[in-house]
């Protein structure tokens, strides 16, 4: 931003003169510069081409192995042959149309919370729309009434359990992150002492280990017989994981709102829990959006790491595509790079919010 | 592997518990209460268990959870599948989160004595060889001295190829890379002399893996035994014997010539005692195993033989010929038990 407001009036001239001073000041501004630009140039000249005519000009879309042989391109085929092995998982081929209503509700969901920044009448109905919402999912996926045959969710897979582990994640994790946020600036030693280990623990394991033991140690302190389903061990491991970085996150905010804001919030005789809610946190989170949105979405990608206690997310669906014949498995190359783009997308748009969110929440402070 | 360790100990000491909890047929009587097998399987290898493009398990160890269902419930469909990794299997099991556990599980003492598991018996037997190029000169793994070798990590693959080499007295160098797709890219960029894995592993890698199949060649040194099967947890014995004997009676439609097609007019019309028998035309086998009469009937009837099963799996996914797994009047290893 300072740059432009050290430019120079435009020059005027035809648009070639233009593009030659534009280019003299931005690309040629020095050898160092020159050399730079040439190189970059270079770079994208010998690494395009190969990667577009791979991609796009000696592709094929064809579903057939045979297909796929006869091009030397990317085999998007493959991609095309187990589109819905890769989006749904195992789940039973004929009820599918389940997962896609249950990932267009949750959709709705989330798009209809997040547009409340622009549309405050929508925000009474946040909370009503989850309370409805999540069940609806869970029946949709689930089944078992409605005349829904029942679907364990050993069997679900794919982009919707992936949505899934992380919508659930964040709706969980956000409060309680904040409350051991709170509980770390307590002054009640017991709360802060407790908050403290939790954090401290959990962010010194790695999240597989996490997962780990959820799937492996723990069902092995449970009496015989006595099983807790295997995704809702993940779940709450997610949870738990991802909590305790957002405390940390919180924390950074609440620090950085000034002593003075505290205390003016005491002068106003307000009780902890209304100064919190009416004065602290309003401040202390718009200061900590771009961390939290940066946990999200490492938490969003964390959930791949489900596959390790065989549970199929979005990327376990590739690979299971990639083994469903012997012939497919050479085209792992295609495969993930169709997940990469899908994971790119939604993580691309969470960083978009995000900024956008911080934006509108910043207007009062611009002016 | 620390981490192995700590489970293995910890299986153990939870596995001492749960036997003692369990009651005879407790699995069993559970299985018959819900109505349906809660079967372990690979998280994904064809021809052994992979979910095709409609997302339903296929496979040998599919078909084994398959034949069980048929057995005790009357309907190969009455399966639910838990896929699982290497790691998680034996806790699964023991936890009591899935019935039975057919995920290519090779057989060993330590696993069937002191993790308190019970093997039923043998579906496949492999055993661990030699892939290299034809370029590469070799004619047999005697040769390979100095050779780098290209593995998976973390597997016993790993320490068999230690021991081979070692007791030979020969050096090598591996190159050690953890996904299975990377290992393979890298063997046939040439960045290693040999691959070594499963016998079976090293077939469908030539196959479908190689540019030019006819440029690679398996080494004929097996280095190590393999019998993969199906087990199920200490404690419910009857169980123990209705998967033993669901393996053993799909051998011996095979060696009986009772195939799917030909299961119904067998059982109407065979005059051999030992179809009558398997088939329960000449009753008591079921009741034994505390099974319908029609037990083996249905799994013939749904599943197949254990040749067809073999046919429709292994050789049709990874074109591998029986081997060892064929029937022992043909050379294999595939012997089964009478059904009498």
């Amino acid at each position: 931003m300072s740059e432009n407001a050290k430019m120079p009036p435009l020059p005027t001239g035809t648009f070639g003169e233009r593009a030659v001073t534009w280019s003299r000041k931005n690309l040629f501004d020095g050898w160092f510069n020159t050399l730079l630009t040439l190189g970059a140039i270079a770079f994208i000249i010998w690494l395009i081409p190969p990667i577009f005519n791979w991609a796009v000009v000696n592709a094929t879309l064809t579903p057939t192995i045979e297909g796929c042989a006869e091009v030397t391109g990317a085999c998007w085929g493959f991609v095309n042959a187990n589109l819905r092995l890769i989006l749904f998982g195992t789940y039973p081929y004929d009820e599918q149309w389940r997962p896609v209503l249950a990932m267009i509700v949750l959709v709705g969901i989330i798009c209809g919370s997040l547009a409340a920044v622009k549309f405050p009448g929508l925000r009474k109905w946040i909370i009503p729309m989850w309370v409805i919402g999540v069940p609806v999912i869970g029946i949709l996926m689930w089944g078992g009434v409605f005349g829904l045959t029942y679907v364990q969710n050993s069997f679900w897979g794919g982009l919707p359990l992936t949505m899934i582990l992380s919508a659930i994640g964040v709706i969980f994790a956000f409060p309680l992150g904040l409350l051991l946020a709170l509980g770390r600036q307590s002054n009640m030693p017991a709360i802060k002492t407790v908050s403290v280990v939790y954090i401290e623990v959990i962010r010194g394991v790695p999240l597989i280990t996490v997962l780990f033991m959820a799937s492996v140690m723990f069902p092995l302190f449970l009496p015989a017989g006595v099983t807790i389903d295997k995704l809702l061990r993940a779940q709450i491991g997610i949870i738990l994981f991802t909590a305790a970085y957002l405390a940390e996150v919180f924390r950074g905010g609440l620090q950085a709102v000034p002593r003075g804001q505290f205390e003016a919030a005491d002068s106003l005789s307000l009780s902890y829990w209304q100064s919190m809610r009416l004065i602290i946190l309003p401040q202390a989170l718009r200061l900590v959006i771009p961390p939290t949105v940066n946990s999200f979405i490492s938490m969003f990608k964390d959930t791949t790491l489900v596959v390790i206690i065989g549970l199929f997310d979005f990327l376990g669906t590739v690979k299971l595509a990639l083994r469903s014949d012997p012939a497919w498995t050479k085209y792992y190359v295609e495969g993930y790079a169709f997940a990469a783009a899908i994971f790119f997308l939604i993580c691309f748009s969470m960083a978009k919010y995000s900024a956008y969110l911080e934006k509108e929440l910043r207007k009062g402070e611009r002016r | 592997m620390k981490i192995k360790t700590i489970l293995a100990a910890g299986a153990m000491t939870v596995a001492a518990v749960a036997a003692h909890n369990a009651q005879a047929g407790a699995v069993l009587d559970g299985i018959k209460a819900k109505g349906f097998v809660q079967c372990g399987v690979n998280t994904g290898l064809p021809g052994v268990a992979a979910a095709n493009a409609e997302g339903k398990w296929e496979g040998q160890d599919v078909d084994f959870c398959r034949g069980l269902a048929a057995a005790i419930l009357g309907d190969s469909n009455k399966v639910q599948y838990t896929p699982l990794t290497a790691a998680a299997r034996f806790t699964a099991l023991q936890s009591g989160e899935i019935d039975v556990l057919a995920r290519n599980t090779t057989a060993t003492l330590t696993r069937d004595a002191k993790l308190g598991l019970t093997f039923l018996g043998i579906n496949y037997y492999d055993g661990q060889g030699f892939l290299v190029p034809t370029a590469l000169g070799v004619s047999s793994a005697t040769e390979l001295d100095g050779a780098t070798v290209c593995v998976e990590p973390g597997t016993t693959t790993e320490l068999n190829l230690a021991d081979y080499f070692r007791a030979k007295g020969m050096s090598f160098e591996p190159v050690v890379i953890e996904n299975i797709n990377e290992t393979t890219a890298a063997f046939f960029a040439g960045r290693c002399d040999v691959y070594t894995t499963d016998a079976s592993g090293l077939a469908s890698i030539r196959n479908t893996m190689a540019p030019n199949p006819d440029d690679y060649m398996i080494l004929p040194e097996i280095i190590s035994k393999e019998p993969l099967g199906p087990l199920v947890a200490q404690g419910d014995d009857q169980l123990a014997d209705i998967g033993r004997w669901v393996l053993n009676a799909m051998i011996e439609a095979e060696e009986l010539g009772v195939t799917m097609a030909n299961v119904d007019d067998m059982k109407a019309n065979s005059t051999n005692p030992g179809v009558q028998r398997l088939l329960g035309v000449s009753p008591g086998m079921g009741e034994a195993l505390g099974l319908d009469e029609a037990w083996a009937y249905n799994i013939i009837k749904q599943v197949g033989n254990y040749g067809e099963s073999y046919d429709a799996t292994i050789k049709k996914m990874l074109g591998l010929e029986r081997g060892l797994n064929a029937l022992w009047t043909d050379g294999g290893l595939m012997y089964a038990w009478p059904v009498r």
